[in-house]
């Protein structure tokens, strides 16, 4: 299918989905679907890098804070409208996702995870102590009530991130298909032979790092408008971390699909918990699924079904010698 | 006189205290079939990683096609054209067979070019490469799925892909049975007729006597012999590095 095609059906898909909702009538819908398409958005960001190449990436939260500061800064200095705060947040995000890659990815494996996570710390320091952002006090970000043509303020939220998350979907199995995709899976599988087979390495895995950051920034800037008060323990907060690498690994790093299916499947989980159970329990459902996946489904639900697919099929049963051959 | 192909002019490599390279000269002339041999640890690897780009040369110069190659990158060299296949193959393991093979033509022969091959092309230039190593009827596996020799061969044919002028093999008989070691050295100079300039590096001297036209002996470290085949393996320095005083 082509990818114009694709999207096509994606923006069709998200009309009715956001037609769902708006006939639902409940705010809570909107609340919590936001949760979930935002989700969608920085697990295909992760995937990028961490799926596609194979460089995982522990910093997530630092691409979804910058977003997210990114907005609060032009809130206070020349508030913008939200369509391009994300543009904004993506830029901002996209270039730190390509100096941090400049600077890590010449490391590898745990190295790389653990500079990813350095960057995180550094920058979390640097938010908490720079007041004009609101240091570790947090801000205020008072959203307008509504919004023309849509209403409710945080249905347009929604409106947004679900415009993000078909994006994200689109570009993510774009990529897949693509040269850049091969290239990447030749990152992951061996560096050493993909240069060999010419492919600038380098080159690809900072275009990985620049696209999921700018991806993850996107997903940060309207959090600010979202929840109204932001702070560097919120946005940096570890369940970002977290969940943007166990939405893919759940789901399946290799394909666009296995993000949108654990974002779906663990965020709704989360959010069901949530409000069932309690709001502690997000982490702890994310953890469980994790250590089951990783135990029992290594590729992930897409290599599940794949492999239950492309198993073959049991050879027919064949009539003992003492069975007579129509026995039931 | 025409230029040669390769040139390595006085190449030298350390690490750390050990000099794993010492001033090696090497020629080598289009077309030609060069055996480079020599005793484990004798820097064989490590020059064909010089000569590719994998490691950087410490002393010395590399020039392909009479242009200095020290400085460009190992993506640069393969579009160049130099080409390698690895001792331990190292196939795209999420790649089919045959999608082994594009990458090697969507960033190589693409990029030397400046178009782009349509994908009728590629999906044809690919199966006359499995064709010609004969493994045509393998294009959609996994490399996992193939044989010993069967990997071997993915990896000649995907290092040919990339159209190279120079084509060196890193010890691709090893570990094989007789009859599958002549399918490769067969194979090889099948390639080397279709005009690209082949140094095979190997241990298994039957093939290395039928394959090569001119043998290189390392050891050490440094170059003790180059010449004919038949000069070469009655050269006292050759026996004594491989049998002894």
């Amino acid at each position: 299918m082509r990818s114009s095609v694709f999207f096509l059906i994606c923006v069709a898909v998200a009309a009715g989905v956001f037609g769902a909702a708006r006939f639902i009538g409940n705010d809570y819908v909107f609340f919590a679907g936001y949760v979930v398409l935002q989700f969608i958005v920085l697990a295909q960001a992760w995937n990028i890098l961490g799926g596609y190449t194979g460089y995982v990436n522990f910093g997530s939260a630092a691409f979804f804070a910058l977003g997210a500061y990114t907005s609060v800064f032009f809130h206070k200095s020349y508030p913008l409208p939200i369509p391009l705060l994300m543009a904004l947040g993506g830029i901002v995000s996209g270039l730190a996702g390509l100096g941090m890659g400049y600077l890590a990815l010449r490391l590898r494996g745990a190295f790389f995870a653990i500079a990813t996570l350095a960057f995180a710390v550094v920058l979390q320091t640097l938010v908490v102590n720079w007041n004009y952002l609101g240091g570790a006090r947090g801000a205020y970000v008072i959203r307008p009530e509504s919004v023309w043509l849509i209403g409710n303020y945080v249905h347009y939220l929604f409106f947004l991130m679900l415009a993000l998350a078909v994006l994200s979907i689109t570009t993510a199995r774009t990529i897949e298909r693509s040269r850049l995709g091969y290239g990447f899976a030749t990152i992951r599988d061996d560096e050493l032979a993909a240069e060999a087979c010419g492919v600038p390495t380098l080159r690809l895995k900072l275009i990985a790092t620049t696209l999921s950051g700018a991806f993850m920034g996107m997903a940060g800037a309207p959090f600010p408008y979202y929840i109204g008060y932001v702070q560097p323990a919120a946005a940096f907060g570890l369940d970002y971390a977290v969940n943007s690498i166990a939405m893919p690994m759940i789901g399946g790093t290799t394909t666009w699909i296995g993000p949108l299916v654990g974002a779906i499947l663990v965020a709704g989980l989360q959010q069901w918990a949530t409000v069932t159970i309690s709001s502690e329990l997000g982490l702890l459902v994310v953890g469980l699924l994790l250590v089951g996946f990783v135990i029992v489904a290594p590729s992930g639900i897409v290599g599940l079904v794949r492999n239950y697919l492309s198993s073959p099929s049991p050879p027919p049963r064949v009539a003992r010698k003492s069975e007579p051959a129509d026995a039931p | 006189m025409s230029v040669p192909l390769l040139e390595v002019t006085n190449l030298g490599k350390r690490f750390g205290g050990f000099v794993a390279l010492d001033g090696i000269d090497l020629s080598v002339g289009r077309g030609e079939r060069v055996g480079l041999i020599g005793p484990n640890g004798s820097g064989k690897s490590t020059l064909v990683n010089c000569i590719c780009g994998t490691l950087a040369n410490d002393s010395g110069t590399v020039r392909f096609d009479g242009e200095l190659i020290d400085r460009l990158k190992t993506h640069e060299r393969t579009r160049r054209g130099i080409a390698r296949s690895f001792q331990l193959p190292r196939p795209f393991a999420s790649l089919t067979v045959a999608e082994n093979l594009k990458v090697p033509m969507l960033y190589t022969v693409d990029a030397r070019a400046g178009t782009r091959l349509s994908a009728a092309e590629l999906e044809a230039r690919g199966a006359d490469l499995l064709r010609l190593v004969g493994l045509a009827d393998k294009a959609a596996q996994r490399p996992r799925d193939l044989t010993q020799v069967e990997m071997r061969k993915l990896e000649l044919a995907r290092a040919m892909a990339a159209e190279p002028q120079l084509l060196i093999a890193d010890e691709s008989m090893a570990g094989l049975s007789q009859v599958e070691v002549a399918d490769i050295v067969a194979l090889l100079i099948k390639l080397n007729e279709r005009g690209v300039t082949i140094i095979m590096i190997e241990h298994i001297m039957r093939a290395v006597m039928r394959f090569s036209q001119r043998l290189v002996v390392l050891v050490s470290g440094a170059k003790i012999a180059d010449g004919a085949p038949e000069e070469i393996i009655r050269d006292p320095d050759v026996e004594r590095a491989y049998l002894g005083q």
